[in-house]
């Protein structure tokens, strides 16, 4: 009886793998594709993005949807595995017929899913960082959050407002540090920048102090730099403090721009800089900022549904989802190919990251101004008057 | 022997037979790509299930082996300049040096050494492919180039349904023929008992070496497979999840039954596929029914159904 009960649930399983994934198609809504990692190494991404996704889209069907029509939108979790998102874009595409997708926390998983979308010619608007996923341009590719290489300019400008020129670099060694580090190493050379130091660190390590010494003992460094993700930068910080090098301008990049970083490094991270987006920092924004409105309502929406505060991340999402439902709207239609063509004539969208205006040679849209310079003060993040 | 020799025939033609119908009932080019994905998973799987099943040893990093192969042809065809079709062998090749390499000393020893050291070599090997981004593409990955064979370019998750199914059915015909050699009969003395075999004069060191070759080589194609239908290729398969998985799927579909660990990747790869409707309860439902399975089918799937039928068909 009971290897029979056993049984019957595996083959269970098997049919449902071809019977459920066959969902009916209503007449009267659209659907909406997104692969996410909400569970996994990445879930501290993916998981205010799914919740983001999901609270919106049931706000607009609640207002009447979109050209008369509702968004279904439908989520997989690839749990920051490539090749299942790879798998799940296919489904997305074969199985959903989805019109557009807004998706892939990571840069490894949007790479894998894009070839997905390109053969198909459905629109993908990404929530990853790297700049390889709209660099170069490919047709029906897009993306949300500021690249990393915006990160190193912003960066570099506010220290060659102070005159420090002679900077060491400390970075980690996961996807989000390498590609940082590569890029600011290339764009060093237009802001004037010496990279004296060049140190790394593995994702998982708990001691930073040997390469900040070697950084330390490096004559004639003037700002330290630290592309990294995750809790390694809050080592580094702390590290930092230890140390006794507060007196020497230390910066972190939008990769730690949450409140647990705060949390996480304590007291060490006062005096800190870092480029982040206005949503940190909404309160806190004249009223004449275009983007004060756009950043308060999503942090109030959000915090007020979740009850957990707001990150840049799910940010991302809201910036991806409203983007395409702005085209939609323009192109009147769902096909995948008008809706395309709309998206990328964006311009002047107002997001939590920026303003947004885009060009068949730029599928992010964002400018250097959609990042605004930090430094955390009192335990809070405080914006950095310009000039100082 | 002739019902043993039967018995062998019918589990190839059983899959051929499945791999030739199931286009029939699918209905878009999803199916297909998940069932290439069974197909080369389950190569990966015979592969180990020989190491297993017959030599009695476990490799806990043998995902290390899929992505030597995967990032062979990744970096081959890119860096070096070598034919995708001849990187493949390459890895190959290099999967076997580094599995004979590390299984020569080791298995000289009782117990299970292999399993502590291949989770070391796995570790190792995936942080060599997370860390050398000037090769590899560092921990997003990099793009592979298409194969092609006498000017055909294979790509298309139709055309990899058959490529990966016929590299399925050959492996499939080896690890079943392999039973048949001496090779396969020292597999399996040592399976029963290790001393038994000592004493009758099988090189208990030796086979177990060959077993981890060849599992070391299965894996490597199947990884190569995977790069080539994918396009793309980054860490994870190299890392220890993944190597988890594969033993996981050995385990699951029966331990020395080679259509056991067909039957594996199958329920492994399509489960989480179908649990997607029940959205967060998905991995909690994947575990019970893995650990469900397990309870009451302790053999593995395969070995404890065809107990179970081979039982009623007798009362």
């Amino acid at each position: 009886m009971n290897s029979k009960t056993a049984l019957k649930s595996l083959l269970v399983a098997s049919v449902m793998s071809f019977g459920f994934a066959q969902g009916a198609l209503a007449q009267n809504t659209v659907k909406i594709g997104s692969v996410l990692s909400v569970t996994g190494p990445s879930s501290f991404l993916g998981e205010p993005e799914d919740k983001t996704l999901r609270l919106y889209v049931d706000k607009i069907n609640a207002a009447g949807g979109v050209a008369g029509k509702k968004i279904e939108l439908v989520i997989y979790d690839d749990g920051g595995d490539a090749n299942k998102a790879r798998t799940f874009a296919t489904r997305l595409i074969e199985d959903d017929e989805v019109i557009a997708m807004v998706g892939g926390t990571t840069t490894g998983s949007t790479m894998a899913m894009i070839p997905v979308f390109e053969e198909a010619q459905v629109p993908f608007i990404s929530l990853a960082g790297a700049i390889e996923v709209i660099d170069p341009v490919r047709k029906f590719v897009f993306k949300t959050p500021h690249t990393d290489k915006m990160a190193c300019e912003k960066i570099f400008e506010d220290l060659k407002k102070r005159n420090l020129t002679k900077i060491g670099l400390i970075s980690g060694t996961d996807g989000f540090g390498a590609s940082m580090r590569a890029q600011c190493v290339k764009v060093a050379p237009n802001y004037g920048m010496e990279i004296l130091s060049d140190e790394s660190y593995g994702p998982r390590d708990s001691d930073m102090t040997a390469q900040l010494t070697k950084i330390k003992n490096t004559a004639g460094v003037q700002a330290v730099v630290n592309p990294g993700f995750g809790q390694g930068p809050a080592i580094v910080t702390r590290n930092y403090a230890q140390l006794g090098m507060t007196n020497i301008p230390f910066y972190q990049s939008h990769g730690v721009a949450s409140k647990s970083f705060i949390d996480l490094a304590g007291a060490a991270a006062e005096g800190v800089r870092l480029p982040a987006a206005a949503l940190l920092v909404g309160d806190k924004l004249p009223e004449s900022d275009p983007q004060k409105k756009v950043v308060t309502e999503y942090k109030q929406a959000y915090e007020g549904a979740t009850k957990q505060s707001v990150s840049t991340f799910g940010g991302h999402a809201y910036d991806g989802l409203f983007i395409l439902v702005e085209a939609m709207k323009r192109a009147n239609s769902t096909d995948p190919k008008k809706i395309r063509d709309e998206i990328e004539k964006t311009k002047g969208f107002v997001g939590t990251g920026g303003i947004v205006n885009m060009s068949p040679t730029d599928h992010l849209g964002l400018d250097l101004s959609a990042f605004r310079m930090l430094e955390i003060k009192g335990g809070d993040w405080n914006l950095v008057a310009s000039g100082s | 022997m002739r019902a043993l020799l039967n018995q062998r025939s019918i589990t190839l033609l059983v899959l051929a037979a499945v791999i030739a119908a199931l286009p029939f009932v699918f209905p878009s080019s999803y199916y297909f790509r998940v069932a290439s994905l069974v197909w080369v998973s389950a190569l990966a799987a015979i592969g180990l299930n020989i190491l297993m099943g017959q030599a009695g040893q476990v490799s806990l990093g043998h995902a290390a082996f899929f992505g030597i192969g995967a990032y062979a042809v990744a970096i081959g065809p890119t860096h070096l300049g070598i034919p995708p079709w001849a990187a493949l062998l390459v890895g190959a090749v290099l999967s076997g040096i580094l599995a004979y390499l590390v299984g020569r000393p080791i298995l000289r020893l009782k117990g299970h050494y292999l399993a502590i050291a291949t989770l070391g070599l796995g570790v190792l090997v995936a942080l060599v492919i997370t860390t050398e981004s000037r090769w590899t593409g560092g921990p997003d990955g990099m793009p592979v180039e298409r194969l092609t064979l006498f000017g055909w370019r294979v790509s298309g998750s139709y055309t990899w349904y058959w490529v990966t199914g016929g590299l399925l059915l050959v492996g499939t015909w080896i690890a079943l023929n392999l039973d048949e050699t001496p090779t396969g009969r020292a597999f399996r003395a040592l399976h029963d008992s290790e001393v038994a075999a000592q004493v009758v004069g099988v090189d208990v060191a030796r086979f177990k070496l060959q077993a981890f070759v060849i599992a070391a080589i299965y894996a490597s194609l199947a990884g190569s497979a995977l790069a080539f239908m994918n396009g793309f290729i980054n860490p994870d398969q190299a890392g220890f999840l993944h190597s988890v998985e594969l033993v996981t799927i050995v385990v699951l579909g029966g331990l020395g039954s080679v259509f056991g660990s067909i039957v594996g990747a199958a329920v492994l790869i399509t489960l989480p596929q179908a649990l997607t409707i029940f959205q967060e309860y998905e991995h909690l439902l994947l575990g019970l029914i893995i650990i469900v399975a397990m309870i009451f089918m302790r053999n593995g799937i395969v070995p404890s159904l065809s107990g179970l039928l081979v039982r009623r068909a007798r009362s």
